[in-house]
């Protein structure tokens, strides 16, 4: 595909080099409007002084980062311990957006093979049928998801119903919930790049190795999983970084009784703390770890490929 | 680097919150969540012409962090409670409304006239008054709720089914009833205390919210909620079974007020707002709706009979003393905020 777009274009490549510049400013503004000068302020403000009940004071300091990694106790004027509150927050973000990876992986990989194990006419069908809870809000849906999972709710009584439990399953205001609710809300962005991969996965690979004697598991394991590699990474990256910053599912389905990430940065700015510079030194220390998690991933990919080119 | 920066976010929050509603004839009012009835609005716009745009919020500090973002010449009038309206005041965000200015000023209830929140209503009017303390299901639980032992140290019934305010303000100012000890304490022991006392009492509770503080009462998913009184109200209408508790100990008493924000875009339309809000029949309206006390004289005839007798107006003979929230200073209040934290780590 790469080759044939290269000598495609390459009739009109110089047709458009004087212009390409100008195409292309549109774009570098809108992302260095929307993408990089938040970012940027938001680095700056990090780095400041909190001033009491919201916003900056322009001076320097390290006082939000020293917040973040060490505790002088309740009052402040302990010896400097290692902090393990935000931490352990983080840790627990990373907790439950790595089951909601799995989650969906689990459920997601076999149905996106399934749809593109489909006749060429159904699969556009399928791929619609998938989106189409998505067409509504997030805020809806997760709040829909409460109404069926709670003490009352629908999956409670049918569960009675048919005799398999005695009393209520308290899910609403657990961890599972909250993992039930990423999952669910992020379903789609692990079925669809699994999806492309399959489909573009020749089939008569998996024929070869049932004649060469591999089981159906060796097939998987060795011929379809290597192959599809790509999507399944562009999927389980789609889903995880989203829900490490939900606070959505954490607030309504797990009942916000323990921060989460997101919802710790958003106190920091809605909430009594008032801290920006805090709030903008842990939205700094998310973004980082994101970035690592996106340049690992990328450079196993490339190492993949320079093992198989 | 600093001037052009506010500059640049108050200017782009001016052309997304206001972009229409700098004309003449146009209010922009910030207000609470599911508080002000939309028929009001429509009356209001029916005899002056002007049209309001409402934006809403769901506690004091997350409008005092959007107005420091920026909000600040995009809203005319906002409507903060009662230790807010002070905390505003300090910050310089209020405007000041002049003798004479406001000619329906006279029919505001002596007792609200000269709070010590906004020493001679310099800057605010009354809005509506009631109280922050809980409600119980009474199918759940039988025995006496007259006490905040049923949030803070719950019986065994009613442990795992309790939702508390998501608001640090009002979860801390009933600890402190609780524990019989002053707000914004500053004495180490009984800060300690209270840390401990939260640590502990949080092991049963189910949830933090306070925008579904009713719903989750109504729909069972909580037996006891933490609740403001005329949200009881309304959630009693709707589950016979809720009652709201006044506590022995006490519990957080409230006013929330309309203030002219400063360099209000529409200065002239927020005064005319808060005259049509000080007519009697206009202000019964909003309690009739949201099911709260107001702070005008003369307002009885316009009020639902039943809004006077119901029983989260009337607290009972054993009820301990209403208080307001208080500020703690920058110091204390750092204290707070840790143990908030600790407490949703």
């Amino acid at each position: 595909m790469a080759a044939g777009a290269t000598s495609g274009g390459s009739a009109t490549t110089d047709t458009y080099k004087e212009a390409r510049t100008w195409l292309l400013l549109p774009s570098w503004v809108t992302l260095s409007i929307l993408v990089l000068a938040p970012v940027i302020m938001m680095l700056i403000y990090s780095f400041l002084t909190k001033e009491f009940r919201g916003g900056v004071i322009w001076e320097f300091s390290l006082s939000a980062y020293d917040q973040f990694f060490f505790d002088r106790g309740l009052f402040g004027d302990e010896p400097p311990k290692l902090e393990w509150t935000y931490i352990s927050i983080f840790w627990r973000s990373i907790w439950q957006a790595g089951v909601a990876t799995l989650l969906s992986l689990a459920i997601g990989f076999p149905t996106a093979y399934f749809i593109a194990t489909r006749s060429e006419e159904m699969r556009p069908v399928w791929v619609f049928l998938i989106t189409i809870p998505y067409w509504v809000n997030l805020l809806i849906r997760t709040v829909s998801m409460k109404f069926l999972l709670r003490d009352q709710g629908p999956l409670n009584d049918f569960l009675i119903n048919i005799g398999l439990i005695d009393s209520p399953l308290h899910i609403v205001n657990t961890n599972f919930a909250v993992q039930l609710g990423l999952f669910y809300s992020y379903l789609p962005f692990m079925v669809l790049p699994i999806y492309a991969a399959v489909e573009r996965y020749n089939f008569s690979l998996s024929e070869a190795a049932a004649d060469l004697y591999a089981s159906k598991l060796t097939t998987l394991r060795r011929v379809v999983l290597p192959a599809i590699k790509p999507g399944v990474i562009a999927g389980c990256i789609l889903v995880f970084v989203p829900s490490m910053g939900s606070f959505l599912a954490p607030d309504l389905l797990g009942g916000a009784k323990n921060f989460m990430i997101g919802s710790l940065i958003e106190e920091q700015f809605k909430g009594n703390a008032g801290n920006w510079p805090f709030g903008a030194a842990a939205s700094m220390i998310l973004l980082s770890m994101v970035l690592i998690i996106l340049m690992f991933s990328a450079r196993q990919q490339a190492k993949a490929d320079k093992a198989e080119g | 680097m600093k001037n052009m920066m506010k500059s640049g976010v108050a200017a782009l929050a001016l052309t997304i919150g206001a972009n229409a509603a700098t004309a003449e004839g146009e209010l922009v009012l910030y207000h609470w969540f599911e508080y002000m009835p939309q028929e009001l609005l429509d009356k209001f716009k029916a005899e002056t012409g002007i049209t309001v745009t409402m934006d809403t919020y769901d506690s004091n500090e997350a409008m005092l962090a959007s107005l420091k973002a920026g909000g600040i010449g995009t809203y005319d009038v906002s409507v903060p409670g009662d230790y807010m309206v002070a905390i505003m005041a300090g910050e310089g965000m209020l405007d000041t409304i002049a003798e004479g200015e406001l000619k329906n000023k006279g029919n505001i209830s002596p007792d609200w006239s000269d709070p010590s929140f906004d020493p001679g209503r310099a800057s605010s009017i009354p809005y509506q008054w009631g109280s922050t303390s809980f409600a119980v299901n009474r199918d759940a639980y039988d025995g006496d709720i007259q006490t905040t032992d049923i949030l803070f140290n719950p019986p065994a019934e009613l442990q795992g089914r309790i939702n508390v305010l998501d608001s640090q303000g009002e979860v801390m100012a009933l600890a402190a009833i609780h524990m019989g000890i002053p707000q914004c304490s500053t004495d180490r022991e009984q800060l300690k205390a209270l840390n401990a006392m939260l640590q502990e009492a949080k092991q049963h509770w189910a949830s933090f919210n306070s925008d579904t503080a009713k719903e989750v009462l109504v729909s069972g998913d909580a037996d006891v909620g933490m609740i403001y009184d005329g949200f009881a109200a309304k959630a009693r209408q709707e589950k016979a079974s809720v009652e709201y508790a006044f506590p022995t100990q006490g519990y957080v008493a409230w006013m929330d007020s309309v203030v002219l924000l400063k360099d209000a875009p529409n200065r002239d339309s927020a005064l005319k707002f808060m005259d049509f809000l000080l007519e009697p029949e206009n202000i019964a309206a909003v309690s009739n709706f949201a099911r709260y006390n107001n702070g005008l004289t003369g307002t009885s005839e316009f009020l639902d009979p039943d809004l006077l007798a119901q029983p989260e107006n009337n607290p009972p003979e054993t009820a301990g003393p209403g208080v307001f929230i208080e500020v703690c200073d920058e110091q204390t209040q750092a204290v707070y905020d840790k143990i908030w934290t600790e407490l949703k780590k």
